[in-house]
């Protein structure tokens, strides 16, 4: 059985017609060519599939396709060209926050959920609020760091225009 | 890791759910948050004919004041426990306990009904209705009832819910006067399933315990009210010595299993550690 | 003519030395990574693999009528079909005197050897598909016995672990200098301990993932596989699948990790090919997590029995080693198993004066997934068993454990310096580093700290440990074995005709930050910004061959690569310069994108104008004059056989005496790499590097039931390390170039992993002893924590 859904994917609105055992992981890699959504567990372990759903973060490999249907759904491809995080992607950058980059697009998207709830979060909170995203690469220290320093600029940018 | 094929059925009312539930004679699955569905659909440990989705059902969600007692409705995701100010004031144990369950993205999906339902014994929610007395409404073909927490969890993944009921809402009990409460869990890593955890809720009268509920969950195959601890506390003022005493009765309350990296012994051992310290934090709180 | 090649790195290599950002790094922020799990070609089948559920057994019966008539599925195949493709391969190498290990082929024959070795394959339209299908296939297998324990596998009625062996000792072999049992006989302390260390694995955050294509029109066979090896897979699915070594194509695009992994060969990845090469269609298999844990390489499983004699004063004599180690049902191809035990008996003791030594290795074969090189090959075994040694000694003696090092560490003018176990070191630091290690630590405060804290009964641990690394590995480490696998790595730099510099190389990228590496060193050589040095690597067709990534060469033997090829092109731009200026060019250098002059730095033409006449107008070159603007380069290390790195770490533990739970609270590196190319890219590789060190210290482990079934073989259940758990971690540098290079530098990759779970082991040693206990086993979970404290 198939069955049609329709969602808006990165503000663009998508028709498609799937299984209903697709994951959403799949479904944005698959059919949507949205291949920055990895995976790394597909069982929730990980956080290498990270996507905003209703702007919150979900694990795109435990919600299903047609789970999603009517609903709104943002990716990495989404933030980064709309904008929304370029500052948290300068300050990975600038930090060396990634290696291989296959945890790196998750921690970016919970990052991103994680400022727009704490503005500017304790270390601690940081690295609780990554507790479910998994590096093999860098020791999260740099990573960490990216995101403390994207606050604190947020921060202090915010209090010049003030 | 694949699942298996199956049909969708996303139900517009718990009838409507009830229904496809028979009609699919036994090869349907509700699925609630889907976090602990959908990866058992992934390792392919069951394989259901349909799911059907309860999580648009208007009537399974809110959180409510009803006459001094709290509605929680079974689709209230994690992070509503953990954020929801009712919650916090009038089923504390709740607020408390929801930070330790898993971590913050899976607790945008996951819901206390799905975790109430699962009865897996390492749950913390399970634990936390125990703890708080709580009732669970259970609505099957026959209408709904009411069922207390203690008489609802009876073995691993199994609950006094036929197959095909749904839990529709739990309902946490007036907060009491000189309520005190403490949830603590001995976890590897942060939000993994804990090694030992457990929710105490206590009301402390003129320097008594007048009363107290302990729930322990990850020993043994349910979550477990600790009745020999409970008594050997209730009505007595709290010290070291009531402690101890109530750290020895554990052993008569708890029945781990016997596993080869956490042997019952072990296990037990950790329980005690963990009442005393809970048991020492309320002190200090009351 | 001045010789160009002879000049050392100086003031005017600026960009060697700077922290540069990895560019790389902004594709993969957007999303745009491009990972072989990611690649999706027309008429593509997925592949998966029914599995053998036991450890040990022979096939009776399949029967995979069902599963080819399940929905989407094309083809099934069994070894009857596939295995004939293709030519077994043995794990074995000359160099490791009489090992043995049995021939392997794609899927299971008559036995099924681990549970998880692959019996069937399935090739269906999607992997869904195909996971339906797996479950169709009627498997057949009767029961035998497997053997789990190492120990009890070499009795002599043991059961073999694979058909045809005499015994399941794989390897074994002894080191021993003259006088060590001498040493024992008048030590005035000997300190002993009995030691286990528990098996992990790599768990890359991108799983194995391999997409193989043949057209059988053309002959030609391109495999996308994510790998840091891929001229060594070109050999071999060359040579195993009797293809001409130039129809054999091995693109390794971005790879979501490797440390070691993802060098092995393993059947899937053949099999995959055998199914293209049959179909003549493109064929992708991505390894799940859960098949990631029964077919991945595992790490370490070492048993190790050691001693160390001392005299009065507290300097090591000599230590007595025994170690064996578990590696599987064979030994793995084309490295085998044995490295990895041949590295730590090799590298005990290492920083250390001791002068005499005896170390036995055992490799042992049992039904278990395959052991072999990972992250820091042997090193944190060797450095954990010499370092818990030290400390008991210091203990025994009264001794602060930093003094007790400050007295057996090889002093830093006592270079070159042989080790006890045979290994010739250059020029190390241990001395600076122990200083160095003290003051960024704050050693005093930190032990005040601690005294003070036990009194309020909590208790806190300092962990110390030295170590020597192994880098830049010449063709000593397999080559002279028999192995067709590079130690020398190959060039191309060529100026284009607008002035910018491109570099194909043939050392690769799994985000260490070798690409950037390269652009630095090759920018410095031609004048320009690393920004205008564009690098290729990782695709067999357009890079020169070469080792590419393994055992800590990427920067060493990579960059010094790129340096020579750099400089040869430099040499053929100033000598056409020179033509074109009418100028000496010995009198011209390259710098910011000019031809200067060498002396005053007047700029006298851009390099795009020698790009422009040299591509467009040849024609108005002086006669005679080479318009050539591309230099090849190969090198291949000589001089000492390896170079050796050093350092020091150090950690800071608290224990919950209660329940068992260590907390790591800060730990510190001291590291020696050599020229240090790039700071911020050594002390990210430094810090993952540790935590691939604490992991397995804390919490990783495949566990295993005694029929040989893997207990935790999930990412819900094999617990890695995560964001909360991990320290912050201080480093520290000191740089000893090495002369065997014009570059000076060494690998840093392995440093961290080398000795982080040894300063930890020594860190809750320290929290711990004073209570009378004791810990001799990774990893060090609650409840062996607990048991060391007789809680349990
Ligand atoms: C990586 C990971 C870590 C986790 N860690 C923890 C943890 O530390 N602690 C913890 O407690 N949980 C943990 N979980 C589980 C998570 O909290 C689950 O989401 C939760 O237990 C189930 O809730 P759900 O809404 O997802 O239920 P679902 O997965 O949708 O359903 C669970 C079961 O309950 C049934 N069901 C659901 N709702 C109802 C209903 N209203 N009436 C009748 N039957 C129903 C379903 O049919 C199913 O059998 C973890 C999950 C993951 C993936
Ligand atoms: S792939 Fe979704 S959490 Fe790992
Ligand atoms: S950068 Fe490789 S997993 Fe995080």
């Amino acid at each position: 059985m198939t069955m049609d859904i329709e969602l808006t994917v990165n503000g663009e609105q998508v028709r498609e017609s799937v299984e209903p055992r697709m994951s959403l992981a799949d479904f944005l890699r698959e059919r949507l060519q949205l291949t920055g959504t990895h995976l790394g567990c597909e069982m929730g372990a990980c956080g290498a599939c990270l996507v905003l759903l209703g702007g919150k973060p979900v694990h795109a490999c435990l919600v299903l396709a047609v789970q999603a249907s009517g609903e709104t759904v943002e990716t990495v491809e989404g933030l980064s060209e709309r904008g929304a995080i370029a500052d948290l992607q300068a300050a990975f950058h600038d930090r060396n926050a990634l290696q291989c980059g296959f945890c790196t697009t998750g921690m970016v998207v919970n990052a991103h959920a994680l400022l727009g709830e704490t503005p500017v979060p304790a270390r601690d909170e940081i690295r609780d609020a990554l507790s479910g995203n998994y590096c093999r690469c860098t020791g999260y220290e740099a990573i960490v760091d990216a995101i403390a320093e994207t606050a604190r600029k947020r921060a202090s940018d915010a209090e010049a225009s003030a | 890791m694949k699942s298996p094929a199956f049909d969708y059925i996303r139900a517009r009312s718990v009838a409507h759910a009830l229904e496809a539930y028979r009609d699919l004679d036994g090869e349907g699955v509700y699925l609630a948050g889907g976090h602990s569905v959908v990866p058992s659909l992934a390792l392919r440990l069951q394989a259901p004919a349909a799911l059907i989705d309860l999580s648009g059902i208007d009537a399974l969600t809110g959180i409510s004041l009803d006459d001094g007692w709290l509605r929680i409705g079974s689709m209230t995701r994690h992070a509503e426990i953990a954020s929801d100010p009712l919650i916090r004031d009038h089923a504390r144990l709740f607020h408390l306990a929801a930070p330790h369950v898993a971590h913050p993205a899976i607790r945008n999906r996951g819901t206390v009904g799905g975790s109430l339902s699962l009865a897996d014994p390492a749950s913390e929610f399970p634990a936390v209705a125990l703890a708080l007395r709580a009732e669970l409404e259970v609505a099957g073909r026959d209408g709904i009832r009411r069922v207390k927490a203690d008489d609802f969890f009876l073995d691993i993944y199994e609950t006094a819910m036929e197959p095909g009921e749904i839990l529709q809402a739990i309902f946490v009990p007036p907060v009491r006067t000189g309520e005190v409460c403490a949830f603590d869990e001995l976890a590897r890593r942060r939000g993994d399933y804990a090694m030992v955890g457990a929710a105490v809720q206590a009301v402390v009268e003129a320097g008594r315990l007048a009363d107290i509920s302990i729930a322990f969950f990850s020993v043994g195959n349910k979550p477990t009210r600790a009745g020999a601890a409970e008594a050997v506390l209730r009505e007595n003022a709290m010290n070291d010595t009531a402690i101890a005493a109530a750290q020895a009765a554990l052993d008569a309350d708890l029945d781990p299993s016997d596993e080869p990296q956490m042997p019952a012994s072990v296990r037990r051992h950790l329980a005690r550690v963990l009442l005393g310290r809970l048991l020492g934090h309320l002190g200090t709180t009351a | 003519m001045r010789s160009s090649d002879t000049r050392t790195i100086s003031a005017r290599d600026p960009h060697i030395g700077q922290a540069h950002r990895r560019e790389t790094a902004r594709r993969h922020l957007a999303g745009r990574g491009r990972f072989v799990t990611d690649i999706a070609l027309p008429r593509m089948l997925h592949a998966a693999f029914v599995r053998s559920p036991m450890a040990r057994g022979r096939i009776v019966e399949i029967d995979t009528s069902d599963a080819a008539q399940s929905p989407g599925v094309v083809r099934v195949f069994t070894a009857r079909d596939l295995n004939p493709l293709c030519q077994p391969w043995t794990g074995t190498l000359d160099h490791f005197a009489s090992m043995v290990s049995a021939p392997q082929n794609l899927l299971a024959e008559d036995e099924v050897l681990w549970a998880g070795h692959p019996v069937a394959m399935i090739l269906a339209r999607t992997r869904a598909e195909a996971e339906d299908a797996c479950e169709l296939v009627m498997l057949d297998i009767e029961e035998g016995e497997a053997c789990v324990d190492g120990h009890a596998a070499l009795a002599e009625d043991a059961v073999r672990a694979a058909p045809g062996l005499d015994s399941n000792l794989c390897f074994q072999t002894v080191l021993e200098t003259k006088a060590v049992d001498d040493a024992f006989a008048c030590a005035a302390h000997v300190v002993e301990g009995d030691f286990v260390f528990g098996r992990h694995t790599a768990v890359t955050l991108e799983p194995r993932a391999v997409v193989a294509d043949f057209d059988a029109a053309s002959g030609q066979l391109t495999v996308h596989h994510g790998t840091q090896t891929p001229y060594q897979f070109q050999d071999i699915y060359a040579r195993h699948f009797a293809l001409p070594e130039s129809r054999v194509r091995v693109i390794a695009p971005d790879v979501g990790g490797s440390f070691g992994m993802k060098l092995h060969l393993y059947n899937e990845e053949m099999a995959t090919v055998a199914a293209s090469l049959q179909l003549g269609r493109p064929v992708k298999f991505v390894a799940d997590r859960l098949e990631s844990f029964v077919s991945d390489i595992h790490a370490r499983d070492h048993k190790v029995s050691a001693r160390m004699a001392l005299d009065a004063e507290g300097t090591i004599l000599a230590m007595d080693v025994d170690d064996m180690t578990q590696i599987g049902a064979f030994s793995t191809y084309p490295r085998t198993s044995v490295a990895e035990g041949n590295q730590v008996v090799r590298l005990m003791g290492a920083p250390y004066k001791m002068p005499d030594y005896r170390g036995r290795l055992s490799v042992v074969f049992q039904n278990k997934v395959q052991t072999s090189q990972y992250r820091a090959v042997g090193h944190p075994i060797a450095c954990a068993v010499t370092e818990a040694l030290v400390d008991k000694a210091a203990v025994k003696l009264g001794l602060d454990p930093i003094e007790m090092r400050a007295r057996n560490l090889v002093p830093d003018d006592a270079y070159p310096f042989v080790s006890a176990t045979g290994y010739s070191f250059e020029k190390l630091s241990h001395e600076a580093c122990l200083s160095k290690l003290r003051d960024l630590m704050d050693y005093d405060a930190l032990r005040a700290e601690q005294a003070e804290l036990r009194q309020k009964g909590v208790y806190r641990g300092i962990g110390i440990a030295p170590f020597v690394e192994i880098t830049n590995p010449g063709a000593a480490f397999y080559g002279v074995g028999g192995a067709r696998i590079s130690a020398q790595d190959g060039a191309v730099v060529r100026l284009t005709p607008s002035g910018e510099v491109q570099c194909a190389i043939s050392v690769t990228e799994q985000g260490q930050g070798t690409e950037t590496v390269i652009s630095q060193i090759v920018a410095d050589q031609l004048g320009v910004s690393p920004e205008q040095v564009k690098v290729t690597t990782g695709d067999t067709d357009t890079t020169p061959s070469g080792g590419a990534t393994w055992a800590c060469r990427g920067a060493g033997i990579g960059g010094e690569t790129a340096l020579r090829a750099g400089r040869k092109l430099q040499g053929q731009i100033l000598a056409l310069a020179g033509q074109i200026l009418q100028s000496d060019p010995a009198d011209l250098a390259l710098a910011e994108g000019h031809v200067v002059d060498a002396n005053s730095g007047t700029r006298r033409m851009p390099l795009a104008e020698i790009g422009r006449i040299a591509t467009y107008r040849p024609d108005t070159l002086p006669e005679g004059a080479d318009n050539s603007l591309t230099a090849a380069q190969h090198f291949a290390p000589s001089g000492y056989p390896f170079d050796f790195t050093n350092g020091i770490q150090a950690s800071l533990v608290e224990v919950d005496v209660e329940t068992g739970i260590v907390r790591l609270l800060k730990h510190w590196v001291v590291e020696d790499c050599g020229r240090i190319i790039n700071p911020l890219l050594v002390d990210e590789q430094i810090r993952g590097g540790v935590v691939q060190g604490l992991g397995p210290a804390l919490f990783e482990e495949c566990l295993y039931d005694e029929t040989g079934q893997m207990t935790n073989a999930s990412l819900a259940d094999y617990l890695v390390p995560m964001a909360c758990e991990m320290p912050d971690i201080v480093i520290g540098h000191v740089e000893t170039p090495t002369n065997d290079t014009i570059l000076g530098a060494k690998g840093v990759g392995e440093a961290g992993t080398a000795a982080a779970g040894a300063a930890a082991l020594n860190a809750v040693n320290d929290a711990i002893g004073p209570l009378g206990a004791q810990i001799h086993q990774t990893p060090m979970t609650p409840l062996r924590v607990l048991k060391a404290l007789g809680h349990v």
